[in-house]
């Protein structure tokens, strides 16, 4: 059962005159009375821009008890295309960013998620129904999580590439380089930590991503864009498409021009179809844990690692003649 | 160096030499290897728990010497249930014996196996130059010492998973399924056992139907070296066999070289899975040259970057893109050089160029050829006289060709070069990495700085400067994109037999 399905049932009788209660909607800093709230629009985050999908369509974002949160865009298979399109323009620049820039790019975006530390609590709350408390410990280690990894871009390739003592007059080495176009299927329950525990070990190396989203709790996953689009981060090298899975991640998966997807988020029982969809053109697929995402736990030393910076390269080994 | 004189074309002999500076023709002295120290027996079984055994039901097919068509052997051919036989063999030598083992004594295992190869280097380089069509001297300075090598470098590492991969506690996967092809069998079968092996994983290998003798060879050397029952099985048998076998429920880990249309029906097969994969497929190599190049090396490069193993080589530099300025006087040396090659018997010790390895394979590369012809290429092939039996092409170049034709877009596994041009660095680089490949690619030109410009920008697995077909143990070998994904040498290709849990 999808947390989405959930959440829907309990709330269809409540939509309209709940409407203006969720602490989304309104200003989380207390409204008085006599002033109407402004409501954020949820958009797509595409080469740096912000735009609502194509095909004109929202749906609608419920909090654990029914509450409406907001419309996000029902994004297509059209956003997808752009999205890679996007993604495919901004990669050679990223890439070509030195290891140290990139670090202080992803250590901005950790500084800024940090000014808006409460927005993202008061989201992530909403979005999983968790205490204020939980909302707090998740946000926290997710802005960690940006600075653990910043500190990756220029160590990682140290730690994985080799010179090789080759049997011959060689000079040989081993070194990683991004794969490329990274489509990343965020989990669907951990708004927040999670899309950011499987984001930041594919862009520090170097790859621009496409993410969908988690289905029923988008929110927090659109507020990081805001927070990437002033991050010093390119336009493109993080695109975010919001809508209903089975509509986009089958266009994601097939895609010709996405080289690599992480399926880490993806349902154990949906995980085969989109493997054999990204078969086509070879991709790299990262598979969700057998046991599924129900009892994984984000906080855990495991779910940050250099090898997943690894799962996202490739490995290049270049022979160059020694001689006079 | 006189770039700019046209050379003369050269004459049309097979074979031709420099004296006084003229040439003049002349004829080697056919210099074959001799076989009969080499016993190929009539009848092969299934290698399965380290004894032959016919296949159930019992069928068998032909194995024939590419060079002469006539019949090496008759190998079985497994069923589905001797697929099942072969794993549950490999599983029982796995949990009986092989994962229980400590790593240093899987070293000295291989250790053994390393040097019985090396003991009897010729009798392998001789049966594989009878199976596949290589040519001997390939065989035997290629293919067998690093066979050899493969397993010296592994052995080594059996006793180390430790220290390799930092902050992990590197685990065995179970039971291996490997696949192969028939290019180069007894160094992919060594590339794929020797790491397997070492992680501390039990093998069910399928060389291809075509190349299987050296693999029986090598289950003889399994025998001599004593390892227990299981760790190493072979069996023989049609592409479905090996789908079996990739399919098998009690596979952990499936390796696969070989094209990459079936590479891609593996992976469909293992989708979803818990089966680690990986796939070394297909490739069109770019082999770029600058106007800097030192042209005479250049020009070695290319012929052993196309011309070598008969070009069925998965990192053939296919496509050769010359900077225009060196454009002709770079061609009249090529054609010139192509015209010198030796193509016949590959138990001549003089032989450049041996046999296609199938008819099949044969059939491919004249539908290809023929391609390159309508679409508008232009064929360059010296005048050589080709073996009246066996499977043989003449090396074959095109010029006039366009990033369109299929010759410069298709594996065409064979020893045929596709010519096209370029004026800058980056024309270069985008023509090379047009190509939904990404395994090779080699670049010529004495400024380092552009070497390593040009290396980071080929989206490549291996790039070869100023050489080309390089291989080593120690040297990780795969590819991007299609290619496939995975590496074979090196640490990294100790990572692909590991679980690599925190």
């Amino acid at each position: 059962m999808s947390p989405r399905t959930a959440t829907k049932s309990r709330s269809r009788a409540s939509v309209l005159e709940d409407r203006p209660m969720s602490p989304l909607a309104t200003s989380a800093n207390g409204t008085s009375a006599d002033r109407i709230g402004v409501r954020k629009t949820y958009k797509l985050y595409i080469g740096g821009a912000f735009p609502r999908t194509e095909s004109g369509r929202s749906y609608e974002i419920f909090d654990s008890r029914g509450m409406l949160l907001a419309n996000a865009c029902r994004g297509t298979r059209k956003d997808i295309r752009d999205a890679v399109r996007a993604a495919r323009k901004a990669f050679p620049d990223w890439w070509k960013k030195t290891a140290y820039n990139r670090s202080q790019i992803l250590y901005r975006i950790a500084e800024l998620m940090e000014g808006r530390r409460d927005q993202f609590i008061t989201e992530v709350q909403a979005a999983q129904g968790v205490g204020r408390r939980r909302a707090m410990r998740e946000v926290d280690a997710a802005i960690d999580r940006w600075v653990w990894y910043a500190g990756w871009a220029d160590k990682f390739s140290q730690m994985v590439g080799s010179v090789n003592p080759v049997n011959g007059s060689y000079f040989n080495f081993t070194v990683p380089e991004p794969t490329g176009v990274v489509g990343v299927i965020a989990p669907e329950e951990s708004s927040l930590l999670g899309l950011v525990s499987r984001l930041a070990p594919v862009i520090v190396s170097g790859n621009a991503a496409i993410v969908v989203a988690s289905e029923s709790r988008p929110l927090p996953a659109v507020t990081l864009t805001e927070v990437l689009a002033t991050s010093d981060v390119p336009g493109g090298v993080v695109n975010l498409v919001t809508g209903l899975r089975r509509e986009v991640v089958p266009a994601l998966a097939a895609h010709m021009d996405v080289n690599a997807l992480d399926a880490f988020g993806v349902a154990p029982s949906e995980a085969a179809a989109v493997e054999e969809s990204g078969v086509e053109n070879v991709k790299r697929v990262v598979r969700p844990p057998a046991a599924g995402l129900e009892r994984y736990d984000w906080f855990s030393a495991r779910a940050q690692s250099p090898y997943l910076i690894g799962q996202y390269t490739e490995t290049k080994t270049v022979w160059h003649p020694i001689g006079a | 160096m006189t770039l700019t004189k046209k050379s003369e074309t050269p004459p049309a002999t097979a074979s031709w030499g420099l004296a006084a500076g003229k040439h003049v023709p002349w004829e080697y002295a056919s210099a074959p290897e001799s076989t009969d120290h080499v016993q190929i027996r009539p009848e092969y079984g299934l290698f399965i728990g380290n004894e032959f055994v016919a296949a159930k039901p019992k069928r068998t097919f032909e194995v024939i010497n590419p060079a002469t068509e006539e019949v090496l052997a008759r190998v079985a051919r497994a069923s589905t249930a001797d697929v099942d036989r072969a794993v549950k063999a490999a599983r029982l030598g796995y949990s009986q014996t092989w994962s229980k083992l400590a790593g240093s004594e899987r070293a000295k295992y291989l250790y053994r196996i390393a040097r019985i190869i090396q003991e009897r280097s010729r009798e392998f380089a001789v049966v594989e130059t009878l199976n596949s069509g290589k040519p001997i001297k390939e065989s035997r300075d290629v293919d067998v010492p690093l066979a050899a090598a493969h397993f010296f470098y592994y052995a080594g590492w059996a006793d180390k998973l430790e220290y390799a991969f930092p902050n992990r506690t590197p685990r065995s996967l179970g039971v291996a399924a490997q696949i192969i092809p028939w290019n180069f069998p007894l160094m992919m079968l060594a590339w794929k056992i020797a790491p397997a092996l070492a992680a501390g994983n039990t093998v069910v290998l399928k060389p291809a139907s075509t190349t299987p003798l050296t693999a029986y060879l090598f289950a003889d050397v399994v025998r001599q070296a004593e390892l227990p029952p299981g760790v190493v099985n072979i069996i023989t048998g049609p592409g479905e066999i090996g789908m079996d076998l990739v399919k098998h429920p009690d596979v952990n880990k499936v390796a696969f070289t070989g094209s990459t249309a079936v590479g891609k029906m593996i992976a469909r097969a293992v989708a979803g899975s818990e089966k680690k994969l990986t796939l070394e497929l297909g490739g069109k190599a770019a082999n770029i040259v600058f106007d800097d190049a030192p042209i005479d090396q250049a020009i070695e490069g290319i012929i052993n970057g196309i011309y070598f193993n008969q070009g069925e080589v998965c990192c053939a530099g296919s496509r050769l893109f010359v900077q225009e300025s060196v454009y002709e006087p770079l061609l009249d040396k090529l054609k010139a050089r192509l015209s010198t090659l030796r193509v016949g018997d590959p138990l001549d010790k003089n032989t450049d160029v041996g046999a296609i390895n199938s008819a099949g394979q044969l059939a491919k590369i004249q539908e290809l050829v023929a391609s390159g012809i309508a679409e508008g290429a232009e064929i360059f092939q010296p005048d050589c006289r080709l073996p009246d039996r066996g499977f043989f092409f003449v090396p074959t170049l095109f010029t006039g060709v366009s990033q369109s034709h299929r010759i410069a877009q298709e594996e065409i596994f064979g020893p045929v070069l596709s010519v096209l041009t370029f004026r800058t660095p980056d024309e270069a680089i985008e023509k090379a990495n047009n190509t939904p490949y990404g395994l090779s690619a080699g670049v010529w030109t004495e400024k380092g700085s552009r070497i390593f410009k040009m290396a980071a920008a080929m989206r490549a697995g291996v790039i070869w400067a100023n050489t080309f077909n390089r291989f080593d143990p120690t040297s990780p070998f795969g590819g991007y994109k299609e290619s496939g994904y995975g590496r074979e040498g090196g640490l990294h290709g100790l990572a692909a037999y590991l679980r690599l849990d925190a």
